[in-house]
């Protein structure tokens, strides 16, 4: 057997699952989600096609921009606040517990990683019932040390709701940097902090000039994988507020659940569907591309 | 000094992390009275059972319990088989054109489900398969195995030519290679995939909840989200239904602890 003829043809028949698989679960699906975004439609009957109609829509339409504002609230708290945090904490573990305690470090490191295995759901359900505005916890701990004039409706107030979510979405999430960059961490050579630390840089130094460059290729992910997370919230604003009061915690992801299973404007919902992969997908290659010429 | 301070301050955050279990556990098991004479906060007098029973017993939580091990089981094996074949392809079989393909699956696995829901929704009503567990297994397979492939591929790219050729040498065909050389060597990493894609499945909510209609067929999440999105629970019963929710995932956390966190490090650097 030729060893050309081995390569080309033989290995074929092993990728017929999976590309099956992927038209039919979406490449199919994406396309005909694209197509569905130049309609006009219910989702019963005939689909009527309106061109660009839709996305006219979009451009001037304030509660979609509201939408995106409020993601970027939600990138905020699920990408760059636990990145920053997940620094902070991923070296004061390591330089300061892990080598003298290994098993305290283990402990803590599950600890601040246990809200990341709950489902999304579930963490929603959880915090329900910590603000819940009279019976909740939250509301309780602060009349207990007598702030109560701090008390408040936390999900159900327009001027709180989208903060509330924020602290949810860091308290969700701040494990996932930590435990990558504990592991980016056990890369980097221990001399250069013994040679910074000879030098008399201080701990603050050490930290921009050493740690961050060195684990960049895990900074790197982390912002984008957490981005992407961010723009894909849907379950935790289901569960926790609906998108309310008023819109305050509305996503581009929840606004299209509306359109399509609510309001019967499936084309509408399409279109924000679709900026919103066209987003995700520009994101993902501008990413990509500076982490290879990172590496270069 | 200075350690001991960070230290101090580190299991403080901690503490505070898992305040919110805390406070679920000690509410799930208090009684409507206590609730109301001692509030949230307040320790329980007595161990009460009767909230988490009569709503284990209202959302028929076996039931879920049941559907979510089948999906997330399901997807997690056949997603896996589907990734090594096509991984087995890719890297060891190195196929014309297998950086576009590797691209073509990332970025699959990177669109968002609203991107796709409704078509799927439309599709499987077309084929009957609308209010199946079927319906979810297939798309999660697919969903999960994109992202398979595109960590499998490079890890089988990195696999010793001499122990394939060996084995060839030896007489066994391309079939036997992959099951009887590959598939074994490779064996941390598969662990780590099937893991990670019972559990992403088991977590999962959008999809499921517009495909699984009918209360027989809901998975964990689905049902609980559902019932506390439709704000008809009174605030026992959402502690009681919390801590259904937690439980699951903090077994499977405590039971694959090391292969999770194995896992991240390998996905992140890859």
């Amino acid at each position: 057997m030729g060893r050309s003829a081995e390569r080309s043809g033989g290995y074929l028949p092993y990728l017929v699952p999976g590309v099956l698989l992927f038209i039919a679960v979406i490449a199919v699906p994406v396309v005909m989600n694209v197509g569905i975004s130049f309609t006009k439609w219910q989702g019963v009957g005939d689909p009527e096609w309106t061109g660009v109609d839709q996305y006219q829509k979009l451009l001037t339409d304030e509660t979609f921009w509201l939408s995106f504002r409020n993601n970027l609230a939600l990138i905020l708290a699920m990408a760059v606040v636990p990145t920053f945090l997940g620094l902070l904490l991923a070296t004061a573990l390591f330089d300061v517990v892990s080598k003298k305690h290994p098993r305290t470090t283990t402990a803590l490191r599950a600890a601040f990683y246990l809200p990341q295995v709950l489902p999304a759901a579930v963490a929603g359900i959880v915090w329900t019932w910590i603000l819940h505005p009279e019976f909740g916890g939250m509301n309780a701990f602060l009349r207990l040390v007598g702030l109560d004039s701090w008390a408040q409706n936390w999900l159900g107030d327009e001027n709180t709701a989208l903060l509330s979510v924020m602290g949810v979405l860091v308290w969700i999430q701040i494990g996932y940097p930590l435990v990558i960059f504990m592991a980016g961490l056990q890369r980097v050579d221990p001399q250069l902090y013994e040679a910074a630390a000879l030098d008399g840089a201080s701990w603050w130094r050490r930290m921009w000039s050493i740690t961050v460059p060195q684990i960049r290729q895990e900074i790197f992910v982390v912002l984008l994988t957490c981005t992407i997370a961010a723009l894909k919230s849907f379950d935790k604003i289901f569960v926790l507020t609906r998108g309310g009061p008023g819109g305050s915690t509305l996503t581009p992801a929840y606004f299209s659940f509306q359109n399509f299973f609510e309001k019967a404007n499936v084309g509408y919902g399409a279109a924000i569907a679709t900026v919103l992969a066209a987003i995700i997908v520009v994101l993902s290659f501008l990413f990509l591309r500076a982490q290879n010429r990172e590496e270069r | 000094m200075r350690k001991n301070l960070v230290t101090g301050l580190l299991v403080v955050l901690a503490v505070v992390t898992l305040l919110p279990f805390v406070l679920i556990v000690l509410n799930a098991i208090k009684s409507p009275d206590d609730y109301t004479t001692r509030g949230p906060l307040g320790l329980p007098s007595q161990v009460y059972l009767r909230g988490i029973v009569d709503f284990w017993e209202r959302v028929d939580f076996g039931e879920k319990l049941f559907n979510s091990t089948v999906i997330a089981g399901a997807v997690a094996v056949l997603a896996v088989v589907v990734s090594i074949l096509m991984a087995y392809a890719l890297g060891i079989g190195r196929i014309k054109g297998r950086m576009w393909i590797v691209a073509v699956f990332l970025l699959a696995n990177l669109m968002p489900q609203e991107a796709l829901v409704y078509p799927l929704y439309f599709l499987a009503k077309e084929v009957d398969l609308y209010d199946t567990k079927l319906a979810v297994i297939i798309i999660f397979t697919a969903i999960q195995s994109a992202f398979g492939v595109y960590l499998l591929s490079s890890v089988l790219s990195t696999f010793p030519r001499e122990i394939i050729e060996a084995a060839r040498i030896d007489g066994a065909n391309r079939w036997q290679v992959l099951w009887r050389v590959v598939v074994p060597l490779s064996w941390p990493t598969l662990s780590v995939l099937l893991v990670f894609f019972f559990i992403w499945t088991w977590n999962e909510f959008f999809i499921p909840m517009i495909m699984l209609i009918s209360n027989d067929n809901q998975t964990v999440p689905v049902a609980l989200g559902v019932l506390q999105g439709q704000r008809l629970m009174d605030i026992t019963s959402q502690s009681a239904s919390a801590l259904l929710g937690i439980v699951p995932a903090v077994v499977f956390f405590l039971i694959f602890q090391r292969t999770l966190t194995r896992g991240i490090a390998v996905g992140a650097v890859k």
